[in-house]
């Protein structure tokens, strides 16, 4: 077992790790954002607005991430689209997570009760305002759980980046495995980090989600 | 391109095949009354559903051959992928398990069923039942992760198409024509699994 070499590669490593995180943060916001928009396109907008949004969905959820990063990547230029590994990684990452976002987000807007909404349009309280003093604030408590689920099942398909070479965390430690000749080493640390990386994310998310719904609770116990 | 897509197929079914049958033994050791099983279970699970498939996928591969286990790449893929779908399948089936009666286990308990007979006869298929949906998920998820093989030399759809694309320049028409092989694939699987809900279904 040789374990110095993490030592000698650690500043790559390190910076793969930046990498990582920068992907991961910016296409998790990105995704959710996107997702947020298609959902509330899906529930306000024209039928065929919706139509092609839900083929948007199916297709992209229909579809391996490696391939759509490829499309991207490899077939973009083709188009006029040339980008960075980093740019694609992100990009693709953006679009990639932005139907899953989109269903919990669906999701959300259902779980509030209609009568509010019915109630508020009946006081004349304007759509805008509806969405984001009545049902926003309420569905963020209730969708916590499975957006922290998704934000942790991104962080690991951060790795998929690595094949279009994005210097991310796998991309670093290949490199520093084909050069050493060490492979399993090199391996079996990634994982055990990727492991601490998704424990702490979850044990994060629960938190929040402790927190967040503290007063749901104390409302239900007063009732 | 259609026959790198039978290779996919291939690492996708036997992966669920690998991840139903451990997944069985593996959620059976997390309820089971032994704590050491039981943490033991619970280690894996969170080992394999905390580190990316590809990283377990690039271990596999090299850790192997290290440990004297000299697989196929192909084998050892399809390892790697069905290990780490026992890990959720091992999660369906429990929250399925979990939503059998307990009073149809201490029924069985009552009138002497062997607890392998009441797993086999009882709650395997009735778990299997209520998984099903989940489980179709699972295999739709394991055709678009099988991509990932790729990574290791294995010639299934993604890396038949990279072959191509680099040889005819032309990736975009590729690319598209290979998302839309997996998709087909996807939709189709959705639709058996559909087709099988309706059949199991009791009432």
């Amino acid at each position: 077992m040789e374990f110095d070499l993490f030592i000698q590669y650690g500043p790559a490593l390190l910076k793969g790790f930046g990498v990582t995180l920068l992907c991961w943060i910016v296409g998790s916001f990105g995704g959710a954002l996107l997702g947020f928009v298609i959902a509330c396109l899906m529930r306000w907008s024209a039928a065929p607005v919706r139509w092609i949004l839900s083929a948007y969905v199916e297709l992209i959820r229909g579809t391996p991430f490696m391939i759509q990063l490829f499309l991207l990547y490899y077939g973009g230029p083709y188009l006029g689209l040339v980008l960075s590994p980093v740019q694609a990684g992100i990009v693709s990452f953006v679009v990639y997570g932005s139907p899953y976002f989109a269903e919990i987000f669906r999701s959300g807007f259902q779980a509030i009760p209609k009568g509010q909404i019915e109630a508020a349009r009946a006081i004349g309280i304007r759509e805008f305002t509806i969405l984001r003093r009545i049902m926003l604030p309420q569905m963020l408590v209730l969708i916590t759980a499975p957006l922290t689920n998704f934000v942790i099942i991104l962080s690991k398909e951060t790795a998929i980046l690595s094949v279009v070479t994005v210097p991310e965390l796998l991309f670093e430690t290949q490199t520093m495995a084909a050069e050493t000749f060490t492979y399993v080493e090199p391996f079996l640390v990634l994982s055990l980090f990727y492991w601490l990386l998704v424990v702490v994310t979850a044990e994060l998310g629960r938190r929040i989600e402790i927190r967040s719904t503290r007063h749901l609770k104390r409302t239900a116990s007063s009732t | 391109m259609i026959g790198a897509a039978r290779w996919t197929l291939l690492i996708s079914i036997s992966g669920i095949a690998i991840a139903i049958v451990l997944g069985t033994f593996i959620c059976a050791a997390r309820i089971g009354a032994s704590k050491p099983l039981r943490m033991l279970s619970g280690l894996y699970i969170s080992a394999f559903r905390g580190v990316p498939l590809l990283v377990q996928l690039l271990l596999f591969f090299y850790l192997l051959p290290r440990i004297g286990l000299d697989l196929p790449a192909l084998h050892a893929a399809i390892l790697a992928v069905g290990m780490c779908a026992a890990a959720y399948v091992a999660e369906i089936l429990r929250s399925a398990l979990q939503s059998i009666p307990s009073g149809q286990t201490e029924a069985a308990e009552a009138l002497g069923i062997s607890p392998f007979a009441l797993w086999r006869r009882i709650l395997i298929p009735q778990a299997l039942r209520l998984g099903l949906p989940s489980l179709i998920n699972e295999l739709i998820l394991l055709v678009k992760v099988s991509s990932l093989a790729s990574v290791v030399g294995i010639g299934e759809l993604t890396r038949v198409s990279q072959n191509i694309a680099g040889q005819t320049y032309r990736p975009l028409e590729i690319y598209l024509t290979a998302a839309l092989i997996y998709f087909v694939i996807n939709f189709v699987l959705a639709q058996l699994g559909r087709y099988a809900e309706r059949r199991l279904a009791v009432d």
